[in-house]
């Protein structure tokens, strides 16, 4: 397993690179001179110039490729145009609350949508099926954000049980200012997960062992939890990496709704203020997640399911 | 005139011929009570955004300060914005964005993503190599973080979110296309074509394209729910449609400023979105059930 495992890792650098170069190519597309966005309409050439050489935008641009995805691999970014702070420190600041919405959401979503998904598969074509089938086409079709300000609307505003914006400090109050944002977050998800786990378990309740196991005489809850769901559960952890990274993605409009600090909120501002080496680091910060996110499913695959190791 | 009507006709009626997919899609939808409910829904919204003009009384763009964030009113249904504009025409005239952006982005992705499939499918070799590798790297990401990184890289407008959309959208089409034509690739119909050297281009659009374009079709209907969602995320972001152009997303990033004030343009835009979304998506399941019914629920 130890050498899968090694493989998998090998088998992610290529592709690290190869969305690194693409982060390259895209931000060498974007629109308007750094320069002129930073110094204003009315800089000199000398300033420009002086500007373009200060950042390296006078190199080769194999030579600002290089330089890039050295940035990259050091998480050296240079400072903000707009705050002078380094981009660096501003990721640390964002970062954990970014993590932290994503992991809340994302547990709230699995813990809800395997025991639904579950219930409706054992259930098929009874009521808590049809519920949960509502409930998955509603999650399909309200998008988080609205579903967020809902919540912002009635739970922080009218009612007053949460705070409206912020982050939080201290643990207690971190986890109260989670509360809205993963909820909101992870209902979604949960519609999409649970509806992944109906079908794979549905799938697996006909198999031969499910059926060996009630010959045995084994109970019901046994029967589901031990046997069928452990076997559903591989097509549930492909769905669960999609899952964190779209939740990943949907905490940026979150963080905007309930004025959050996060990676997602700074990279919405710095590309609403052109500040280049923030919207760079920015959009590393979520390639790489996206990398090492498929990687750790690679490697929960092998965990969950040996053979997939042996095979390849 | 009246020669056409008399050759088609027959040809359509001919005893023991199958109806045909559009038929077939009708009846399933209107089968099933809550499938037409949302198909009648999605149909008025449709209309709402073709005939905006002549429905809403005010003008989406025109400010007005002396009506500034009014609450509901039987002069404004929905309420004013912080700009004096009627909540309600705005969300009529959203429509039109989104279901323009939602429907030809993924029209684009499906000609391009279904071409590049199908050359990587078809060929084999370098080419495949190369699009497959870059299939698989787009699908890891997340359509929305892809919207957001290339909307990032292009400036705002009508043709740049067209891009977003269509960019983040192709590589699912190629992936189906590709997987599609692999399957047929070796199919003897397909050999024996090539045996009877017949040349490529034919081949593929005689024998493999008629193949694979079920399941491209299922792929399109369901992605136009998608499309819609995500320019509604991306101008709630800033990334989309601009202000004082109307979309639902920036509607309700406008109704966040007001919140205290008034919560229906939030509302009124979000259940809009909603029910677009899920309208679309019970059609595409009916597609999906009768083009492609092994991946039937």
């Amino acid at each position: 397993m130890l050498r899968t495992i090694a493989a998998r890792i090998l088998d992610a650098i290529p592709t690290l690179f190869l969305v690194l170069t693409l982060v390259f190519v895209t931000m060498r597309l974007l629109p308007g001179d750094p320069a002129i966005a930073v110094l204003g309409e009315n800089a000199t050439f000398q300033e420009l110039q002086l500007f373009r050489h200060k950042v390296g935008l006078d190199l080769p641009i194999w030579l600002q490729y290089l330089d890039f995805l050295r940035d990259s691999l050091t998480f050296s970014f240079g400072n903000s145009f707009t705050s002078n702070f380094p981009v660096s420190q501003l990721i640390a600041l964002n970062l954990p609350y970014t993590i932290e919405l994503t992991v809340a959401a994302t547990i709230i979503g699995t813990a809800l949508a395997i025991p639904v998904g579950v219930l409706a598969a054992v259930r098929h074509g009874e009521a808590p099926d049809v519920i949960s089938r509502i409930f998955s086409l509603l999650g399909y079709a309200v998008p988080d954000f609205f579903l967020a300000a809902i919540m912002l609307i009635v739970f922080a505003l009218t009612l007053k049980w949460f705070p409206i914006t912020g982050g939080g400090s201290g643990l207690i109050d971190v986890l109260w200012h989670l509360v809205l944002p993963a909820t909101a977050l992870g209902l979604i998800k949960a519609a999409f997960m649970s509806r992944l786990t109906r079908s794979s378990v549905l799938e697996v309740m006909g198999k031969d062992y499910v059926r060996t196991a009630r010959a045995k005489g084994a109970r019901e809850r046994r029967v589901i939890y031990r046997h069928a769901l452990r076997n559903a559960l591989l097509p549930v952890v492909t769905g669960l990496s999609l899952s964190i990274l779209s939740t990943l993605s949907g905490s940026v409009a979150i963080e905007l709704i309930f004025n959050r600090p996060g990676v997602g909120a700074m990279l919405i501002n710095a590309i609403e203020t052109r500040d280049y080496p923030t919207i760079q680091a920015g959009i590393v910060v979520f390639a790489l997640f996206v990398v090492v996110v498929n990687l750790l499913m690679d490697i929960a695959y092998t965990v969950v399911d040996p053979r997939i190791g042996a095979g390849s | 005139m009246t020669v056409a009507t008399e050759t088609a006709a027959p040809l359509h009626a001919a005893p023991g011929r199958e109806p045909s997919a559009l038929v077939q899609i009708f009846r399933h939808v209107v089968r099933e009570p809550l499938t037409l409910l949302f198909a009648i829904i999605l149909l008025i919204i449709i209309l709402i955004a073709i005939f905006a003009g002549q429905i809403s009384p005010y003008n989406p763009v025109q400010q007005s300060i002396l009506s500034v964030n009014q609450a509901p009113s039987p002069e404004h249904w929905l309420g004013t914005d912080g700009f004096g504009r009627d909540v309600l025409t705005r969300i009529f005239y959203g429509a039109r964005t989104s279901l323009i952006l939602g429907v030809l982005s993924p029209v684009l992705a499906a000609i391009i993503g279904t071409a590049l499939g199908l050359w990587a499918g078809y060929f084999g070799g370098w080419a495949d190599r190369i699009i497959g590798r870059l299939i698989d790297l787009l699908l890891a990401f997340p359509d929305l973080l892809l919207g957001i990184l290339v909307a990032a890289a292009l400036s705002s407008g009508f043709w740049s979110m067209v891009a977003v959309l269509t960019i983040a959208f192709s590589p699912r089409f190629a992936r189906i296309a590709r997987a599609s034509t692999l399957a047929l690739r070796h199919e003897p119909f397909v050999e024996a074509a090539v045996a009877a050297s017949v040349s490529h281009p034919v081949i593929i659009i005689r024998h493999v394209m008629p193949n694979i374009i079920g399941p491209i079709v299922v792929v399109f209907t369901l992605w136009i729910a998608t499309a819609i969602r995500l320019e509604a995320t991306l101008s709630f972001l800033g990334l989309g449609t601009q202000p004082p152009e109307p979309s639902w997303g920036n509607i309700i990033r406008d109704g966040l400023d007001n919140m205290f004030g008034s919560p229906w343009p939030i509302i009124g835009a979000g259940i809009a979105i909603s029910l677009t979304v899920l309208g679309f998506n019970m059609i595409g399941d009916a597609v999906r059930d009768v083009l492609d019914p092994e991946r039937r629920e």
